[in-house]
């Protein structure tokens, strides 16, 4: 053993309990920074837009939430992958305490796409190759918390969990190149790495709520995924020990 | 700097107001509630795990005794 910080060492659950408690008030920090100059930048300094007024700004939510549900679904896929290759513990934790999330993100996508769709198209919802590839995501996301929660043992519901993950991975750039491979009603990307065809402050807004989303889901993740190490590691010994170190401290000095 | 004449005109949101608002308040909905609900479980989790360790080692002592 040595002392250097060794970055395979937090694969184990019992030394990634601590260092994600650490990091999760950093994470809601910058969540609430980013957060913050992203809302002052879209919703008090970015102009009007030429096409669609003012009703153009769900953008600075509709867009983080877009992204972040693709992305957390990557990251579920990344981890049931790792944890089918290599057997390991913490994976299918990381799994199951994204998902949540992720569903949630999907559903705010759904919700203010529909909230945009209505004045710019006239309809809530349109059977748009965008929108329905979205709405598959939702039930992917609510499938797989559903198979999970059904399987009693946790590390079969990990491998069933992480075996639909796979399977359901190719939805994502179906909806991410959706509006290139099909006619849809639904706009093309307006953020490009080359050019794009954005105002400079409302491309800033959009990326600081991106980086806020993303700090939040982390932090939401990590309390959760923590949740799930306590209970499923109850039976070792740092866990137990855990346990009553938190008892000791909260009944304070009462045993003198 | 402010792009906005009024208050009133922000709230307005050109008349998108509805849509805008009704957007971002669930958007702040979600965010506020997910965060208590993980926090609650945590807790319950906590205590119920607690709950049981000393059941454990009640029943350990008095096998042992």
């Amino acid at each position: 053993m040595n002392d250097r910080f060794n970055l395979y060492s937090l694969a184990s659950p019992a030394s990634f309990y601590p260092f994600a408690g650490k990091m999760v008030p950093y994470f809601v920090a910058l969540s609430v920074v980013f957060g913050l100059a992203g809302l002052w930048l879209g919703m008090l300094v970015a102009p009007t837009d030429f096409q669609q007024g003012e009703g153009y700004r769900i953008i600075f939510i509709h867009v983080p939430a877009s992204w972040l549900s693709m992305f957390i679904y990557l990251v579920m896929a990344f981890w049931a992958a790792i944890g089918l290759a290599f057997n390991t513990r913490l994976s299918g934790m990381m799994s199951q305490a994204l998902a949540p999330t992720g569903a949630l993100m999907a559903f705010l996508s759904l919700w203010t796409g529909a909230l945009w769709g209505k004045p710019m198209w006239g309809a809530w919802w349109v059977w748009d190759a965008r929108l329905t590839s979205e709405l598959i995501l939702l039930f992917l996301y609510i499938g797989y918390m559903a198979l999970t929660a059904a399987i009693d043992d946790a590390r079969r519901a990990d491998k069933a969990g992480g075996l639909l993950l796979l399977v359901g991975v190719v939805n994502v750039p179906v909806i991410y190149f959706s509006v290139k491979w099909w006619n849809t009603l639904h706009q093309g990307s307006s953020v490009n790495l080359t050019q794009s065809s954005m105002a400079q402050t409302m491309l800033w807004g959009m990326l600081l709520m991106a980086l806020c989303f993303w700090m939040y889901a982390i932090a939401v993740s990590l309390v959760r995924v923590r949740t799930l190490i306590l209970e499923r590691e109850r039976h070792t010994d740092w866990v137990k020990a855990a346990l009553m170190e938190d008892s000791r401290e909260k009944s304070g000095g009462d045993n003198k | 700097m402010t792009y906005w004449n009024s208050f009133s005109d922000f709230l307005a949101m050109g008349g998108y107001g509805f849509y805008v608002w009704g957007s971002f308040g669930v958007t702040v909905l979600i965010m506020a509630v997910e965060p208590m609900l993980v926090i609650r479980q945590r807790n319950a989790t906590i205590s119920r795990l607690k709950r049981q360790l000393r059941a454990d080692q009640r029943a350990e002592s008095q096998v042992a005794s």
